[in-house]
């Protein structure tokens, strides 16, 4: 019973995810999948939009700049703690996307940063966001907002249901970690 | 004897785990309960600060529950929220325990992390932590008593981010250094260091 509960509630979520999966707009070669952002604390002046970025084509891309009307400016930022300590760093000259492969934006790694929010991201709206990209142009995305802590396990990937107390990334969990972990 | 050498092993093993342990907690200045020892480098010590409903606080502040210190700032998109998000999960799984410990916020980022802001940001979290601020001086104080690593970096636009460490640092009731949870803890580890860390709330 719990299995097929387990399984269930999964087939849900992918419900739930499968439009926000692919949102590739006119162009072929490269597709952003399962865009999201989390909730930012209140009054907070930045936020992070994570992604994972599909390139189809035998030509390597770079993303070089984003867009969007939630906040002034907009970054690729690329961060990483080393011997616990937090550096982040604007990637100017653009984030490669490999040839035939995807870059992963995710937390604790490259992120597209928003500086400079107009207001708070909240869990459940969406809002657009433009990523420029050096040979397939402009991409238009819409990203939905999740809860503080989310890492977008709701977003179809099943792969991760069955052994989320073992991620790596188990303590940035939000509450679906939480809910497998009991 | 594969079974003996197994055992070898984890002998072996487990000599050399306890030899790197102890190196580390000689190494950070563990002042055990009831040791009147000077430490090696202590981690913690004297500092004036601001807390984020605009009351000042000293070490004395904190003094008789043992605390929690992370440092970050407001600006921070990614490791700041996340490590303030968890905290509060932690802190709501230790129940009753929850009100043994003092949970600070301190701000690496005193020119933009004003009081005001500080409240603001934190009423996102869980309402025991509480956040500090200070001058530019009174922050580079406590840092250098946490040893902690903090640098601003200029970005093209005019703007900066902070680098800084970001790991919590976990301190006993007579301001002794406990130990920490670095980035990225499972939840399972933290609550159990935090439930340690309750139960040297002195009993009186």
């Amino acid at each position: 019973m719990r299995a097929f509960c387990k399984l269930a509630f999964a087939a849900l979520l992918i419900g739930f995810a499968a439009p926000a999966l692919a949102q590739g707009t006119g162009n072929a070669s490269i597709t952003v999948e399962q865009p999201y952002a989390r909730a930012t604390p209140n009054g907070a002046k930045t936020g992070a939009v994570y992604m994972t970025i599909d390139n189809k084509s035998a030509t390597a891309d770079r993303l070089t700049g984003a867009s969007s009307d939630v906040a002034d400016k907009v970054q690729v930022h690329e961060m990483k703690v080393d011997n616990g300590i937090m550096q982040m760093r604007e990637i100017t000259d653009g984030l490669p996307v490999p040839a035939n492969g995807s870059v992963a934006l995710k937390p604790g790694s490259y992120h597209v940063m928003l500086i400079g929010l107009k207001k708070p991201l909240t869990a459940g709206e969406t809002f657009p966001l433009k990523l420029t990209f050096a040979k397939a142009g402009t991409i238009s995305v819409t990203v939905p907002v999740q809860a503080m802590g989310s890492n977008n396990m709701g977003a179809g990937n099943m792969g991760g249901m069955g052994n989320m107390g073992g991620m790596s990334n188990g303590s940035s969990g939000g509450s679906m970690g939480k809910m497998e972990m009991k | 004897m594969r079974g003996r050498q197994w055992l070898l092993m984890a002998f072996a093993g487990l000599f050399g785990f306890s030899a790197v342990a102890l190196c580390v907690v000689y190494a950070v200045g563990f002042r055990g309960p009831g040791h009147g020892v000077a430490a090696v480098a202590p981690i913690g010590g004297p500092f004036t600060l601001t807390d984020d409903t605009g009351a000042t606080v000293t070490e004395k502040t904190l003094a008789g529950k043992p605390y929690t210190m992370y440092f970050g700032y407001t600006f921070c998109p990614d490791v700041c929220p996340t490590t303030l998000f968890d905290l509060s999960r932690w802190i709501q799984k230790l129940g009753p325990d929850a009100d043994k410990l003092n949970y600070v916020f301190v701000t690496v980022d005193p020119e933009r992390d004003t009081v005001k802001s500080m409240h603001a940001y934190l009423s996102s979290f869980d309402k025991h932590i509480r956040g500090y601020t200070g001058t530019p001086a009174q922050i580079a104080q406590i840092a250098k008593e946490y040893r902690v690593y903090y640098k601003k970096i200029p970005t093209d636009d005019g703007s900066y981010t902070m680098d800084h460490s970001a790991i919590i640092y976990l301190m006993g009731p007579d301001d002794n250094f406990v130990t920490v949870i670095p980035y990225q803890e499972d939840d399972a580890s933290a609550i159990a260091k935090l439930k340690s860390l309750a139960a040297l709330t002195p009993t009186s």
